[in-house]
């Protein structure tokens, strides 16, 4: 109990204090985790609506598989992203492993699948609403698969954030692909992983509140957006 | 013109059909028939957002797609303001000066002061009024309606039926598929009876009701009328 207590008090310094290495550590988590959001979006949310309103064979299929993959283990995406990029891997000579760029390549393949098979799912029953509407207005293909996005963006938002959830909040992928090298590669939660084992506890719990804080910051930023949006938009 | 409309031999897998007839200009039509009996199906197969898996549909003019619309039993609107909702619907037909025509619109079925209101949260009534001043803003040569206020109180019926009434005495070709005879009395001139997939009647409002030629006509009118 008195370890706890400690450990709290030490954390509340460094943050309070502002401590480089934290800031250090803290700032690249979120460079890699928003860039990994960022282009997971880009992928996963057009795939999720193409198989939202196409009709073509293995779809059923392909549905099965995407939601199968929203449970990836971080650590196998990240042994085959290592395998990927290491030296003698076919994408070796992009020098991509054990950098920040190899992080975000792995969290994204983690979390393309959780943006598109939520999106999927979002898309399919808004369709099921509109089609019959919108085609009668004669909005057809990607003019109506826009209109129908732009239309539950807020719902989208959910979907987005869920992926931003798991990638600030893995650890088995970015190890393997980043090294936890210190002042490089090293991210929340690699750094609390090792903090632990090393025995500094007050720094890992320090990590550990500030990304507990952002993760339910954020989210609270998302229901809140999306509950304005409701009561104006109904 | 796109009227007249033909459909020949037209048939909807097991469920509508063989079924064949002519729409002219001119007399507003009510599709009458029990539930199933295929209205929605016969409506969505002439509206062009069903293709019927055997028969012809033609209209008498290429492109007819432009000059019909379709209000629905359960208006779909866009997450967006009312006036908002009946732009979007002229800009995907192409129409310029949007804006003013959507406001004229919405003048029409005296949503006007709503306008800035998102369309979502209005009453259904309201948003029953929006998808007919959706469909008035096109100028549509034919208005499809499927059961328009099934799911509407009296009062909110009143002002749907005179709004149709309007589209009507403003030339627009009225097809309105019902159950409700007193509307089907109020609104038609001339009556399409369908009964399990087959059109078995078609006669004017008067004839079909006091003189049904059918028996399963006669069987509908008697046994809907109690609950009209």
């Amino acid at each position: 109990m008195q370890d706890i207590a400690k450990s709290l008090a030490g954390a509340a310094q460094l943050i309070v204090a502002g401590d480089p290495t934290l800031a250090g550590v803290v700032l690249l988590s979120l460079q890699v985790s928003l860039t990994a959001v960022l282009l997971a979006t880009l992928l996963g949310l057009p795939l999720g609506a193409a198989i939202a309103v196409g009709r073509f064979r293995g779809r059923r299929a392909l549905i099965v598989l995407l939601n199968a993959l929203m449970g990836l283990p971080p650590v196998v995406v990240g042994l085959v992203v290592y395998l990927l990029l290491s030296r003698a891997g076919p994408l070796g000579e992009l020098g991509l492993l054990f950098t920040p760029g190899a992080m975000v390549i792995a969290q994204t393949i983690l979390i393309v699948p959780i943006i598109a098979a939520l999106c999927r799912q979002s898309v399919e029953d808004a369709w099921r609403e509109y089609e019959e509407q919108l085609r009668s207005l004669g909005a057809r293909g990607v003019g109506a698969a826009l209109t129908v996005l732009w239309d539950i963006r807020f719902s989208l938002l959910t979907a987005v954030l869920a992926g931003l959830g798991r990638a600030s909040a893995e650890v088995g992928a970015v190890m393997i692909v980043g090294g936890n090298i210190d002042g490089v590669t090293r991210v929340m939660t690699t750094a609390i992983a090792l903090e632990t084992s090393k025995g500094d506890l007050p720094l890992a719990l320090s990590l550990g509140i500030v990304l507990i804080t952002l993760v339910l910051a954020l989210n609270a930023a998302a229901y809140l957006v999306k509950e304005a949006a409701q009561q104006k938009y109904g | 013109m796109i009227l007249p409309l033909r459909l020949e031999q037209l048939s909807y897998r097991g469920i509508l059909g063989p079924l064949s007839l002519e729409l002219e200009a001119g007399p507003s039509t009510i599709i009458l028939g029990a539930n199933g009996a295929g209205k929605s199906v016969l409506m969505r197969l002439m509206h062009g957002l069903l293709t019927p898996t055997e028969g012809r549909i033609s209209w008498r003019s290429e492109n007819p797609g432009r000059h019909q619309a379709m209000v629905f039993q359960r208006p779909v609107m866009l997450r967006r303001s009312a006036l908002a909702n009946v732009v979007y619907a002229l800009k995907v037909a192409g129409v310029d000066d949007a804006q003013r025509v959507a406001l004229d619109a919405l003048k029409e079925v005296g949503l006007a002061h709503l306008a800035r209101r998102s369309a979502r949260v209005l009453s259904g009534g309201e948003q029953q009024r929006l998808a007919l001043a959706r469909a008035w803003a096109l100028h549509p040569e034919v208005l499809f309606l499927d059961e328009p206020t099934a799911s509407l109180d009296p009062g909110a019926t009143r002002e749907i039926e005179a709004l149709i009434r309007a589209f009507d005495g403003s030339g627009t070709k009225v097809v309105m598929a019902t159950h409700n005879l007193g509307q089907a009395r109020r609104l038609g001139d001339e009556v399409l009876f369908l009964h399990q997939g087959r059109l078995v009647e078609r006669a004017p409002v008067e004839r079909f009701f006091t003189q049904p030629a059918s028996a399963e006509a006669a069987a509908f009118i008697k046994g809907e009328l109690p609950w009209v």
